[in-house]
């Protein structure tokens, strides 16, 4: 690193950090941290926050999201950029809280959504979009392999943006997933109302994931990385899970921090 | 064939030289082979019904090989069109503006087949649909020495059970569709809209033709192999005597025109031509949202339907007729208009989109759930994703399994991206969960028997409860351990299987162990930390143990 | 009112009801152009393309004299060996006259064949009405020189011949050339290649019901 430019110098992003982060994986929100005061940004975590409710919506409990949907609002409604570690809770936002807020009647509430909406960014494309970089500095020498998970894919839309920020990282090696755009299985609470189909989607991937011989698997989201890696690992399979934002937090290491 | 017997001579609608047929058939004697027993409606809800076809091996590599050839295969001959996402607009609003105006068009539609000399009936429902039918057959094999229709592949008699009306009033029905001749004559029931008889293999083919093609006409040749062109020649040879002998068929129709009051049925084996051509009468038994506003919309549709369903650029035979023609084919030409259950569906505003659905059945051959489980697991003639929001709709959510179909999804939205009309297929099935949870909230006892989760309205409150509020639940995180890190402590990465509920998930995954610090309280105090400004390398710490 | 009455009024009943929330004077959505021609270098070279690519046998005839046309069906009928055909009312004349003059039976439709006559008989030759490039499509509108629907599906070999000016680019074309055939209330068949099916494993496999052999003759130069 030491040639990234602080090209997030003077913005403020929020972070939603999402609920199965923060009670599951602290170290995907951690690393978003990192990676944005690494270019500059400042880095705020409004404690308001708590889940984008699409285990509600998408469940049909739309009367159970809108709270949600207002407690979105108290926690980010101050900010440009919001910036979350998920492709999934990021389409959430965009395309349930809108649908939802329009069901109210209530002009008002649709305007703050749509407002808010327009300000909510996953991961890669507030890098690649807003901040207009590829390469954050990161250094990762492994063989990964990226699926990229139904949500960023299809209601985010995030594109080639994080194959093109894991093609600038350092060392690192990418192979090919077979069927990389067919579902885990993961969907939510489908894999607790469908569990024999959920691991019957999931073992297929887990199949094709094996067959890369790669050391991680990477995705945008770690509910789907928690599934995959579920079966992975009670298969003890040698390729690991790992959220984007890790591999890019990562760094090459120094004399002082190797003393670490 | 022993069990097998000929009718005597003495019925009341005279000689009837087809034989009545018990094998197989419930002990029951029939002149067509029975389908399975029991009503579509009982089957069991969707994930019982999946856990069962998922335990068949030989589906599962059938249903495999067959959707990954078709999804290459529809890829391919789209990419060859630059304007392929303009034809789907035009597909989506062309059909859009015929839901919304569908009276309107109707009665045009009316008219003009009126115009033309064919016979327009109207259906409220199935048994009204097949009342119509029954009687147009009936008296026009008055005096026929066969007491048989031959049929073009059609959903909309499937969805009203036409071939049983038919058999319960003494006449056989025969498919001649190549797969839908599969699940007849392997007393099966279709399980894709385009190709019924997708979860068998040619092994399977042969056995069924074999076994059953004697008791119902020409026999299948003692030497018959499993060759798909010898299968498919098999089919030709004991068809062709009902063809030729034909006095009625029977079609549906993939498009009406209003305008000029033309039928137009789109297939591939020329068994739909031989129906239409043939017979003496024709019955086209069409649903009320087929209507598409002019001759010239077919230009759209007819690049659309083919790429979308068997993915060619077009398919080998496509009819269009505009009632009798002098000369050439039926003179007899009635249509039977159908609505069992559109208007419920018509009803609601959002749900309204899925009847612009041309039966092309992309959304399947790309579902993943579909994929493993076939048809069967849906309890409908309209399987995979946009059975999962049709039935429920046409049927209504009293059935348990319509209330679970909405939820055999994963939600990934492949089916969003292929369908050739962009009916929303991901947001309708959201839409017919919040249906099915309103339905379950307002009736407790429903709930009970409801999705699996019984106490799931109670605990998606509480849950929402707790999320509503930024402090609830940062509480429930805890203050710098987390709970689960604190009681458990990371004694190992993963947790193995768990009791049920969790075992639902831990069966067959492991979950990785809690954190012990939260997020929130690294958050504030990171000014201490080395990691703060960024991690450095270490293999052996990537990623959080999942 | 009879009960076929009551069950029109019921349904439209029923819809009008459902569509309560739509205006009646709406403005249509579509942004459709009909008729638009498919960009492609070559219309005539892209259809036989196609046309072949379904395993039917093309042949280019850059010569579209009835004299030409003539000996290329004698010369296809040879080919494939079919050895008596039935041709209907209207084929031109020249072309019915090469093939009797090459001693195959000729059989006119005129009066119409009983179906068991047409399913004993080997061959059919007919003219088309429209040719569709890009999709590989033949369009008949079963006019004099193409036959009633039953000629061109009961025999199994269909030898067709297209003159090079019924070929346009692609399906909203010949759509468009279809509106006289359509509003003269002829029934049209498309044909894309030999009946086919791939309801077994979804294996294509050529030849069902309707002709198993699709001979096309392309005749003459735009």
């Amino acid at each position: 690193m030491g040639q990234i430019e602080a090209v997030g110098a003077g913005k403020r992003v929020a972070l939603f950090a999402t609920c199965v982060n923060e009670a599951m994986f602290p170290g995907t929100p951690k690393a978003v941290v990192q990676v944005l005061e690494r270019l500059g940004c400042t880095v705020e975590f409004p404690s308001e926050q708590t889940c984008c409710g699409q285990v509600f919506s998408n469940s049909g409990y739309y009367d159970e999201t809108l709270p949600l949907i207002h407690n979105y609002l108290r926690a980010f409604e101050g900010y440009d950029y919001i910036v979350t570690p998920s492709g999934s809770c990021t389409g959430s936002v965009r395309d349930q809280h809108p649908m939802l807020a329009r069901r109210t009647g209530d002009a008002d509430l649709v305007a703050r959504v749509d407002a808010i909406v327009a300000r909510t960014y996953d991961l890669p494309e507030f890098l690649v979009d807003v901040l207009g970089v590829t390469d954050v500095g990161a250094y990762f020498p492994h063989r990964v392999t990226y699926h990229p998970t139904c949500h960023s894919l299809r209601i985010t839309k995030v594109g080639d943006k994080p194959y093109r920020l894991l093609e600038a990282v350092r060392g690192i090696e990418i192979v090919d997933l077979e069927d990389a755009d067919r579902c885990c299985g993961f969907g939510g609470t489908f894999s607790m109302k469908n569990p024999d189909v959920s691991v019957a989607m999931a073992a297929d991937k887990a199949r094709h994931v094996g067959d890369t011989e790669a050391e991680f698997l990477v995705a945008g989201d770690n509910s789907c990385l928690l599934n995959i890696g579920g079966v992975l690992a009670r298969q003890n399979s040698g390729t690991k899970p790992i959220h984007l934002a890790e591999i890019l937090a990562s760094v090459e290491p120094t004399l002082t921090g190797a003393q670490r | 064939m022993t069990d097998t017997q000929t009718t005597p001579d003495a019925s009341p609608t005279g000689p009837r030289p087809l034989k009545l047929v018990t094998q197989n058939n419930h002990g029951r004697a029939r002149l067509t082979p029975a389908p399975p027993e029991g009503e579509l409606i009982d089957s069991p809800p969707f994930p019982e019904a999946a856990r069962r076809e998922l335990g068949l091996p030989v589906q599962r590599t059938n249903l495999r090989h067959a959707m990954t050839a078709i999804r290459t295969k529809r890829a391919d001959v789209v990419a060859e069109l630059d304007n392929w996402e303009d034809l789907r607009a035009a597909g989506a609003a062309i059909k859009d503006d015929v839901v919304r105006h569908l009276d309107r068009y109707l009665v045009q539609l009316e008219e003009s087949l009126t115009r033309a000399g064919t016979v327009v009936h109207w259906a409220r429902d199935a048994a009204e649909a097949n009342r119509i039918v029954v009687d147009l057959v009936k008296e026009r094999l008055v005096d026929e020495p066969y007491q048989e229709v031959v049929k073009v592949k059609s959903m909309a008699t499937q969805e009203i059970e036409l071939n049983e009306a038919l058999e319960d009033a003494g006449v056989a029905a025969w498919e001649t569709d190549l797969a839908e001749l599969i699940a007849q004559l392997g007393h099966d029931r279709p399980s894709h809209i385009l190709v019924p008889a997708i979860h068998r293999n040619r092994g399977e083919v042969r056995e069924i033709f074999t076994t059953e093609m004697g008791n119902y006409g020409k026999p299948a040749p003692a030497d018959l192999d499993s060759q798909p062109v010898n299968l498919a020649n098999a089919s030709r040879e004991h068809l062709r005597e009902k063809f030729m002998r034909a006095h009625v068929a029977i079609s549906g129709a993939n498009f009406a025109v209003a305008d000029s009051g033309t039928l137009c049925v789109v297939e591939s084996e020329g068994n739909g031509r031989m129906c239409l051509t043939l017979a003496d009468t024709l019955i086209s038994v069409v649903g009320i949202e087929k209507v598409v506003p002019t001759f010239a919309d077919l230009e759209v549709f007819l690049q659309l339907l083919p790429r979308s369903s068997t993915a060619e650029r077009m398919n080998p035979y496509t009819s269009l007729w505009t009632g009798p023609t002098d000369g050439d084919g039926p003179q007899d030409m009635h249509v039977v208009l159908v609505d069992n259950g559109r208007t419920n569906v018509l009803a609601d505003p959002v749900g309204r989109d899925a009847l612009r659905c041309i039966r092309c059945s992309a959304c399947l051959n790309v579902c993943p759930v579909y994929e493993k489980v076939g048809g069967h697991a849906y309890g409908s003639v309209y399987p995979g994703p946009i059975g999962a929001v049709l039935t429920p709709q046409l049927r209504g959510t009293a059935s348990s399994v319509d209330r679970s179909l909405p939820f055999a999804s994963s939600l990934c939205g492949a089916c969003n991206e292929v369908c050739p009309v962009k009916i929303p297929l991901a947001e309708l099935l959201v839409h017919m969960r919040h249906k099915v949870v309103e339905s379950k909230k307002a009736d407790p006892l429903v709930s009970a028997k409801g999705l699996g989760l019984h106490a799931e309205p109670a605990l998606m409150k509480s849950a929402s409860w707790l999320f509503s509020d930024g402090r609830r639940w940062s509480a429930a995180l805890g203050a710098e351990a987390t709970v689960g890190g604190k009681v458990l402590g990371r004694v190992t990465d993963h947790f193995g299987p768990l009791p049920w509920p969790l075992s639902k998930w831990t069966n067959a995954r492991d979950v990785p162990m809690v954190p012990d610090e939260t997020f929130r309280h690294w958050f504030e105090h990171r000014g201490d930390r080395p990691d703060a400004k960024g991690r450095e390398h270490l293999a052996s710490e990537e990623g959080d143990a999942r | 009112m009879s009960e076929n009455s009551s069950a029109r009024d019921a349904v439209l009943g029923r819809i009008r009801e459902a569509l309560a929330d739509v205006p009646a004077d709406e403005p249509k959505t579509s942004q459709w152009t009909y008729g638009r021609p498919t960009a492609m270098p070559d219309v005539l070279d892209r259809f036989v393309e196609r046309v072949a690519d379904y395993e039917a046998t093309v042949v280019r005839l850059h010569d579209g004299s009835d004299d030409a046309i003539g000996r290329a069906l004698v010369e296809g009928l040879a080919t494939i060996g079919v050895h008596d055909v039935v041709v209907p009312p209207g084929l031109p004349q020249p072309w019915r006259q090469a093939i009797a003059d090459a001693g195959v039976e000729v059989v006119d439709d005129d009066p119409p064949l009983s179906r068991e006559r047409l399913n004993a008989i080997g061959g059919v030759v007919t003219a088309a009405r429209v040719g569709a490039a890009e999709s590989g499509t033949i369009m008949l509108d079963h006019a004099a020189d193409q036959g009633r629907r039953a000629l061109t599906l009961v025999p199994d070999v269909h030898v067709c011949v297209v003159r090079a000016d019924q070929v346009v680019s692609d399906v909203p074309e010949a759509v468009e050339r279809l509106q006289d055939s359509v509003a003269q209330r002829r029934p049209i068949t498309w044909v894309s290649g030999p009946s086919a099916t791939s309801d077994i494993e979804l294996k294509r496999v050529e030849g069902v019901h309707g002709p198993r052999t699709l001979y096309v003759i392309v005749a003459g130069r735009p």
